[in-house]
Order: structure tokens, then C-alpha cells, then sequence
């Protein structure tokens, strides 16, 4: 087995559809398939030449790995599923096993420079290893077909395969053995503990298995929570806008717009509140449910924003028992949806917060339905 | 971090263990232990009922319900029924979340 270096210049190949082995790596069908930036070359193997992988990131990798932290660019971001060398590997070099995901795949590639070992990726349809085991999809199945699809048997002479161990919910490890003779061996959650998993005799201390939650961990998530918040925000600024603007002479701008200016800051508050601090502050609290340190944070935001800053402030009773009550339950269902995105929640909790929470918020918003129709027929009562 | 207190569906028969300890390497949250071959739980509180023990545990002695702990997922299943789930596998053409 050799490295075969693309020709220079890389732009000669790389972009252009070459034919690559059939069985191996990324051309199952037979077809042309376009090299990839990322890859160096291609790498004779028995069964054909598969792609070999560089272990740098680009700065075109770096940008759209901000793009699937930002944005849905990460619903369309994946590699092709199939065998893959780094390095110069041979027939005893280890078999990584990851998903189709390309971010996935980046930081598996980018923390084994200098390793010779071979990259089996499954087919996860574009989703990360540990949402992917979670559905089954990077999963004993899968395994087992692409162990077979890339003929591992011939390409390696041992019976072993790395499973990242965030794959452990979508791998039966004694299946994947009873089906193909490979053995299973869970290596560390991160892709930077890998090298000294292998160099303890594929060992992981107990720092390796458990997973963190740190706070730079959890900003990260954040923008993928404004997002979607933040897409929902225009409409809940037109209903405002109409509420407010709302005359028996017809809809009046200037009314709309002042009127509603307090709601709609405190709207984006109550994003910031529910979606941004709250998953910042989490360990902070001392109690447990994301619903009730989302509340806790958007009362605070409430209180702050009404006592310091007069572009908050509404003179008008029923509307600021409106925002007392709207704002910080709208923070409490956003913190909610956080729950999505830890690495610690479970289903049963989740489950016994919604029974709490949902009729909450369904009484929170038709209170305020009430109190806004209330403050309307006021309002119009006394011009 | 942990999640809410005694709502955990996870348990171990410890009749059935054979103390093979893949639990403790699966586990993402160091729920298990190992002593005298045989494995125990040590914080139950700390599980997210990924179910990892659970698949991986050839004598079936863990067993505990495996599902998303995502508000939104939940969301989505008691308005449209089915079990909880994120649809991170894009096995529908609904948009993916994780």
C-alpha cells in the first residue's frame, strides 16, 4: 500500500471527478466522484485506491464550521461514507470509526496528525456521532454493512474497530462482533484523547468517558437557539405592532410604533434572557428545571430593564402586568428548548417539566390575551 | 450539572450483571461502577437515559427508557404523536436540529 500524492497543481485534480475503486472508499457505484480539498491524494489499498485525508482544517473548513454553529448550512454538510487514509496506514494500523457529518469528520481528522490509521465513516445522513446513535442511524446495522461494503477484512489483517464512545447508543458492540468477527472497542468521548487511548493499550481514564458541559461548550449552542427564536421574532413584532397600532379609524403608525416599543424590546430581552443567559448561567441555579431558571432570568430582565431604562417603562397597568407575566414565561418555554441541546438532560425529566410548564404557558398566554383585549377596550373607551 | 432529581427510569439487576464493566466505558455520565465483578449504580441522578448501557449489556441486566431529553422533540410528538424524537437522522425531509 502506497501514497499516491495528487499531481501538482492540487487545482489540476482536486475539484475535477476522477475514477476511484469501486468497492473502497467513496465510489460504491463506480461513478466519477470529485476529490475533495481536504484530501491529499489518493491511497493504493487491496482493494483499490481510497482518498487519502489531510489532518489540517482549511480556513474554508474554519468558516463553515462557523456556518453549522450559526446557521442550517449544517443540515447539507457531509462527506461520503466509505474507508479513508491518514497517514500511511497498513494492515495493522487501527480502523476510526465516525459519521457522514463533515464537522464530525473535521475534528476526528484534525486531532491525528502524524497516525497512520484508516477512517470509516457511516453513514449517519449528515448528522453527528452522538444524535446520530441516539436514532439508531450511526448504528449496529450500519456498521456491519459498511464493515462488509469496504471489505475491512481484506484491507486489515487484525479484528478491531474505534467507536467514538458517544456511538455506544446506536452500537450493540457484541452484535457487530457475532455479525463480523470485529471487535468493538469504545475509545474516548473527544477525538483529542484518541492518541493516548491507543498509546494506553486502548485504556480511557475516567476523564475521557464522561462528558463536559463547560461554558464555552454551551455558548457555542447558543446562536443555533437565537436563530430559530430570532425567525418567529418579526411575526410576534407584527401582531405587537397591530395590537398596538389597532384603532377603530384604522391601524395609525405612529401609535403602533410607540405604543409597541416597549413590547417589542422587551421581546428581544426575553430571547437574550431565555436562549443566551440562561444556558450561560445554568450551573448557577440552585435548582434543577430549565423552565424555572429561564423565569428566574427573564424576571430579572423584566425588573432591570423597568426600573433602569425608561424606553421599557409602560404607563399603563394592564400592560405592565402584561409584561411581568408574558415576558418572563416567553424566557421560561425558550430555556426549555435548551434541553435539546445539553449533554445531561433526559427524556422522563424533560417530560415532567412540559407537564408542569405547557398549562402554564397556555394560562400565561390567555391571561394576557385577556388583559390586552381589557387594555383595548380601555384604551378606545377614553380617547 | 445534573438534571432533575428521582425521575431517572434506569435500573440494574445485579442478578444478571456478569461484571463485564462495558457499562462504565459506554456510559457518558460515570453512572456505573465495577467492585467484586459486579457493576452498581452510583449516581442515578447524573443518567440522561441515552441507553447506551443498555444496548451494550449482553445479559440484559440494565434497563431503563431511552429517549431525547429535548423539550422541543416532546413538543412535537404530542402534537403529532409518535415517540420523542429530534429527526436528527433526516430520515423525513423535516429540517434537522442537532
Amino acid at each position: 500500500m502506497k501514497l499516491k500524492l495528487i499531481e501538482k497543481p492540487p487545482a489540476g485534480n482536486i475539484g475535477k471527478p476522477v475514477q476511484l475503486c469501486a468497492c473502497g472508499s467513496i465510489a460504491s457505484s463506480g461513478r466519477p466522484v470529485v476529490i475533495p480539498k481536504w484530501a491529499i491524494g489518493t491511497y493504493e489499498t487491496v482493494i483499490g485506491p481510497v482518498l487519502s485525508v489531510s489532518t489540517a482544517l482549511s480556513r474554508l473548513d474554519i468558516w463553515e464550521h462557523f456556518k453549522c454553529r450559526t446557521t442550517s448550512f449544517r443540515n447539507h454538510y457531509t462527506v461520503q461514507p466509505g474507508l479513508y487514509a491518514v497517514g500511511s496506514p497498513d494492515n495493522n494500523s487501527d480502523v476510526l470509526v465516525s459519521a457522514n457529518y463533515k464537522y464530525s469528520f473535521d475534528c476526528l481528522r484534525s486531532e491525528i496528525s502524524g497516525m497512520n490509521v484508516w477512517l470509516l465513516v457511516l453513514d449517519t445522513k449528515g448528522i453527528n456521532v452522538w444524535c446520530a446513535a441516539g436514532k439508531g442511524t450511526f448504528g449496529t446495522a450500519e456498521l456491519i454493512r459498511r464493515i462488509g461494503s469496504v471489505k475491512l477484512n481484506s484491507v486489515i489483517a487484525h479484528k478491531r474497530v474505534i467507536v467514538p464512545q458517544l456511538g455506544a447508543p446506536g452500537i450493540c458492540a457484541y452484535q457487530v462482533t457475532k455479525a463480523t468477527g470485529f471487535r468493538v472497542l469504545f475509545g474516548p468521548i473527544a477525538a483529542k484523547d484518541l492518541r493516548s487511548y491507543i498509546d494506553a493499550g486502548y485504556k480511557a481514564s475516567m476523564a475521557m468517558r464522561t462528558m463536559p458541559f463547560t461554558c464555552t461548550d454551551r455558548l457555542v449552542l447558543t446562536p443555533m437557539e437565537i436563530n430559530p427564536a430570532m425567525k418567529k421574532y418579526p411575526w410576534f413584532a407584527l401582531v405587537v405592532l397591530v395590537f398596538f397600532g389597532l384603532h377603530p379609524s384604522g391601524i395609525l403608525f405612529k401609535e403602533a410604533v410607540l405604543g409597541g416599543m416597549p413590547f417589542l424590546l422587551m421581546g428581544l430581552l426575553a430571547v437574550m434572557s431565555g436562549a443566551l443567559l440562561t444556558p450561560l448561567l445554568l450551573p448557577l441555579f440552585p435548582f434543577r428545571s430549565f423552565a424555572l431558571k429561564g423565569w428566574i432570568t427573564g424576571l430579572a430582565m423584566v425588573a432591570a430593564a423597568t426600573f433602569f431604562i425608561p424606553g421599557f417603562r409602560t404607563p399603563d397597568t394592564l400592560l405592565s402586568a402584561v409584561t411581568w407575566l408574558f415576558f418572563p414565561a416567553a424566557s421560561s418555554y425558550l430555556a426549555l428548548q435548551f434541553t435539546g441541546s445539553t449533554t445531561f438532560t433526559g427524556m422522563t425529566g424533560v417530560n415532567k417539566e412540559l407537564r408542569i410548564s405547557i398549562p402554564l404557558s397556555m394560562t400565561v398566554c390567555a391571561v394576557t390575551v385577556v388583559l390586552l383585549a381589557l387594555y383595548k377596550i380601555n384604551h378606545w373607551g377614553s380617547p | 450539572m445534573k438534571y432533575l432529581a428521582d425521575v431517572v427510569t434506569l435500573s440494574l439487576d445485579s442478578g444478571k450483571c456478569v461484571g463485564c464493566g462495558l457499562c462504565t466505558e459506554v456510559c457518558p455520565h460515570g453512572v456505573f461502577a465495577v467492585a467484586d465483578k459486579k457493576a452498581f449504580i452510583t449516581d442515578k441522578d447524573a443518567c440522561m437515559e441515552c441507553g447506551a448501557c443498555m444496548l451494550n449489556c449482553a445479559p440484559g441486566a440494565i434497563t431503563v427508557h431511552k429517549g431525547v431529553g429535548c423539550a422541543a422533540a416532546i413538543i412535537k410528538s404530542l402534537i403529532y404523536g409518535g415517540e420523542p424524537s429530534c429527526d436528527c437522522a433526516g430520515d423525513n425531509d423535516t429540517k434537522s436540529c442537532c
